[in-house]
């Protein structure tokens, strides 16, 4: 897909949660089923619920019934460890009751307009900007939950970078038989210019968003990586600020992980990666400008880190070294955080016609003059051929199981893939690795017979090129919509900072479908977001009351 | 372990043009709520045209379809986004800096320049009619009053607050010598000026509208003559809107960001507003008001267009260092590694 940040307006999907959204939509219609997972006992609610209604029940007051179907809800699906959080948040809900919330929630997003909290969407001749909508129910995580999701995440991101710092240095990944070579080096996001040049710390993935799913039986699992510049860090952390300014009565005594410390760690994350011994060096984020989707975002980390933001012009490279333009003459600049595609980075390398790069950075990077992150060439490794692998992977450098694992993913190119992807066309999701834009997916439920014919014959043509998922069910979380209070599906994106070690905030970027039975949550496709809570610590843990 | 975090160049230009263009929207408004009290029955056309004139508009304003009565006249200049010189489109200038500034200004001051910028964008053709025009006027100078108070009491005072007075100074100069040429192009324009200048109730709005009739009443003798008004509007020390005072500030800022900022480049602009300093005292109104106030006026306005031009030179745009050499910037990356 074009550029791995989500609040563009030309990026749809990508194909493996496109085929994720499509395929959970295609069973919405169905099964008719009421919780089909194991129904897990606990004492809060059975003490809070008198006669045995569930928190669907007392949703069911805000007007339409409250059925989130065989999906895994991530409020009132019962798990261990949430305690009475749950229950009370339901009933704080219902204590506001319907019109307020509603009342407070149009609020709440005035602010964001007032804030200037927006993205931009362009059309043809207009830019309009807009909020990213605010959900104000939060999507709650255990504390036990968040040690999975955290230490899965500093699992990934660790695998990534010895990847990364293997394919651009002796390969054995490669020569090993754990990936076909075809697929690292003639990616179109391998960076040549990369080889032979290590990275301080062995980091190159400094910043790491990875999309995260939980399936019908609640269990997580890894949709894709972003390794080039994820976007949406910015949001989790407005949310929580407008969660505060906005519904306190919801949050009282409950006792959260905070996310005010991103900017802290991301500056000095930058630092420790700086070349030389600088007590103090200079960091700066770089920027493709106001007219930048993302440029919000921009704005508001510069700001959290406390670095200037500045543009390609902002830029100079003189004798190799890089500085910026102050109002005193030059300035040397020591780690630029760039939220700048590979391409545009230098002319003189890339993209000759970019005007939002510096002549000569890459020269200045490569003698060692200045640090950036995240590293250029990083593409390869969140690629979805790669993605495939990354379970290998994993293995291959840290001999561990992944913690959390793939969407399963079948590998045509391989003849156990194959065999079990022709044999099971009608039931799985099909999709071509090198396309992008969710080009060539076939959803096997939803296809003809003759459809289903073309793609055999197109992948048995050329098996390298094919993939298939099974089809998964996002959860849902409850929602403010217009029937009331209703399902709606949702994703998770971490967010992890990796100087000399990898920092995760706590929660991540909750995108939610603002549309009923829609999967997708990205912005410009109408998707919004909710605050995510991580419990400081679970209830009934054997801790003392 | 405090740092200096310098200023980037374009921030300090930005600055300087948000600035600029906040004080053009609220000078605008003034000049607006003037020209209404200047109506006089069967020559209503006349006195907006004069507001074309003193902009020097008439090019824009033929090229955007208007046509020279008032009610086009406060549509261009209220309505009509796509004028740069209406206040919606100075607006949207300030808007777009304070954009890329953003990671320099409080979140009040955005917050409140977003809200003001949603309350422009919705003026109405009937917002302009009537006694609903003075009331609107009102309400723009209020919007710019309180983006002033705002980044008074909110902005950080480090070099780019010096850029941002400084923008603000030139462009209230400007706009306050426009005020005065007003006065000129709306009433008897063939005229001798003698006689114009005998119209004291123009005077009088004039005054309101630089914000400066009290404070001249206070001071002036009971029979006061137009040369009094100008040397007030003018050349007054402590009137807020008096080019004087105005260039006297700015001599004093580009001294500061000299002696605590190490900004030494800005010698060129200090020499210019010396001299313009000068222009602006050295004359006695009498000759000034003889010789042609008009023409005069225009001076001061090329004066302070060079003098914003010597601030870009030295510290915006196209400033490369002189007096450091690239050669040494880097000995000193080196010693501090």
């Amino acid at each position: 897909m074009g550029g791995k940040t989500w609040f563009t307006n030309a990026e749809v999907l990508d194909e493996t949660s496109l085929a994720v959204a499509l395929g959970a939509g295609a069973k919405s219609g169905g099964t008719g089923l009421r919780f089909d997972l194991p129904w897990v006992p606990y004492s809060h609610f059975s003490r809070a619920c008198a006669g045995g209604c569930g928190l669907n029940e007392i949703f069911r007051q805000f007007g339409s019934e409250y059925d989130p179907g065989r999906f895994f809800c991530e409020l009132t699906t019962p798990r261990h460890g949430a305690g009475p959080v749950p229950q009370q948040l339901v009933e704080r809900l219902q204590g506001i009751g319907l019109e307020a919330l509603r009342a407070r929630a149009s609020a709440a997003e005035n602010d964001l307009i007032d804030l200037g909290v927006t993205f931009t969407v362009y059309s043809d001749a207009t830019a309009i900007d807009r909020i990213l909508p605010f959900d104000c129910i939060p999507r709650i995580l255990t504390a036990r939950e968040w040690d999975l999701l955290e230490n899965a995440c500093i699992q990934r991101v660790k695998a990534l970078n010895l990847f990364l710092g293997d394919i651009y240095g002796k390969g054995h990944v490669v020569k090993d038989g754990v990936i076909p070579a075809d697929l690292v080096y003639g990616n179109t996001n391998y960076r040549p210019e990369m080889r032979d040049f290590p990275v301080p710390h062995g980091t190159y993935v400094h910043v790491c968003g990875i999309d995260i799913i939980r399936d019908e039986k609640g269990d997580f699992r890894v949709l894709e990586d972003n390794a080039r510049t994820p976007s949406g860090v910015s949001y989790v952390i407005e949310n929580r600020h407008l969660m505060l300014r906005t519904f306190p009565d919801l949050m009282a005594g409950i006792k959260l992980r905070p996310v005010d410390d991103y900017g802290r760690r991301l500056r000095a994350a930058m630092a420790e990666v700086a070349p030389g011994d600088h007590a103090d060096p200079q960091v700066v984020l770089l920027s493709p400008g106001i007219y930048n989707s993302a440029y919000f975002e921009h704005v508001f980390l510069a700001r959290e880190m406390g670095v200037p933001l500045v543009v390609g012009a902002d830029l100079v490279v003189e004798a190799d070294r890089v500085f910026m333009r102050t109002t005193s003459g030059l300035k040397p600049v020591h780690t630029i955080y760039r939220r700048l595609n590979d391409d545009f980075l230098d002319p003189e390398v890339f993209r000759p016609d970019s005007m939002l790069g510096v002549p000569g950075l890459i020269r200045a990077w490569k003698k060692g003059n200045v640090a950036i992150a995240n590293a250029v060439g990083t593409g390869v490794a969140d690629d979805k051929a790669v993605y495939a692998y990354m379970p290998r992977i994993i293995k291959y450098y840290l001999d561990e199981e992944p913690l959390i694992q793939n969407v399963d993913t079948h590998i045509c190119r391989e003849a156990e893939g194959l065999k079990y992807t022709l044999e099971n066309l009608d039931k799985l999701v099909t999709k071509p690795v090198g396309e992008s834009g969710g080009y060539g997916i076939t959803i096997g439920p939803r296809a003809s017979k003759e459809e289903l014919e073309t793609v055999r014959e197109t992948i048995l043509a050329n098996p390298d090129n094919w993939i298939s998922q099974p089809m998964i069910g996002l959860s849902v979380g409850p929602t403010l919509a217009e029937e009331g209070i209703g399902p709606r599906h949702l994703d998770l994106r971490p967010f992890i900072i990796t100087g000399k070690e990898s920092w995760v905030l706590p929660g991540g970027l909750s995108r939610v479908a603002m549309k009923r039975g829609s999967l997708i949550v990205n912005s410009s496709q109408g998707g919004g977001s909710k605050d995510t809570w991580v419990l400081a610590r679970d209830f009934g843990e054997g801790e003392p009351a | 372990m405090m740092r200096d975090p310098g200023l980037l160049a374009r921030d300090a230009e930005g600055l300087f043009w948000m600035a600029r263009y906040l004080e053009r929207v609220e000078n605008l408004a003034r000049l607006i709520d003037v020209t209404q009290s200047f109506e006089s029955p069967g020559f209503e056309a006349e006195a907006w045209q004069g507001l074309i004139r003193i902009n020097a508009d008439e090019k824009t304003f033929r090229e955007r379809g208007f046509s020279f009565d008032a009610t086009h006249v406060k549509r261009f200049y209220l309505l009509d986004k796509g004028n740069a010189t209406s206040v919606p489109g100075s607006l949207e200038g300030a808007r777009t800096n304070a954009r890329t500034l953003r990671p320099l200004m409080s979140t009040e001051m955005w917050r409140q320049l977003n809200m003001f910028h949603r309350f422009v964008s919705r003026i109405t053709p009937e917002d302009l009619e009537g006694d609903a025009l003075s009331r609107l006027c009102t309400k723009i100078k209020e919007g710019v009053q309180a983006h002033t108070g705002i980044t008074e009491g909110t902005l950080y005072r480090d070099q780019g607050w010096y850029f941002y007075e400084i923008g603000r100074l030139i462009e209230r100069a400007d706009q306050t010598t426009r005020m005065l040429d007003i006065k000129y192009t709306a009433i008897l324009p063939h005229g001798r000026e003698e006689k114009r200048v005998a119209e004291l109730t123009q005077w009088n709005a004039i005054l309101r509208a630089a914000a400066g009739y009290h404070a001249f009443k206070r001071l002036s003798r009971a029979q006061f003559s137009p040369e009094d008004v100008v040397q007030f509007l003018l050349r007054d020390p402590a009137s807020p809107r008096a080019p004087l005072l105005c260039v006297r500030r700015i001599e004093s800022h580009l001294d500061d960001l000299r002696r605590h900022f190490g900004l030494v480049a800005g010698e060129e602009a200090m020499e210019l507003a010396e001299v313009l300093r000068e222009l602006l005292l050295e004359k006695p109104i009498s000759h000034i008001l003889a010789t042609g106030l008009h023409d005069y006026l225009d001076v001061v306005q090329i004066h302070l267009q060079e003098l914003a031009g010597a601030i870009g030179r030295a510290f915006f745009r196209d400033w490369r260092p002189e007096t450091v050499p690239v050669s040494q910037l880097q000995i000193q990356t080196q010693v501090s590694a």
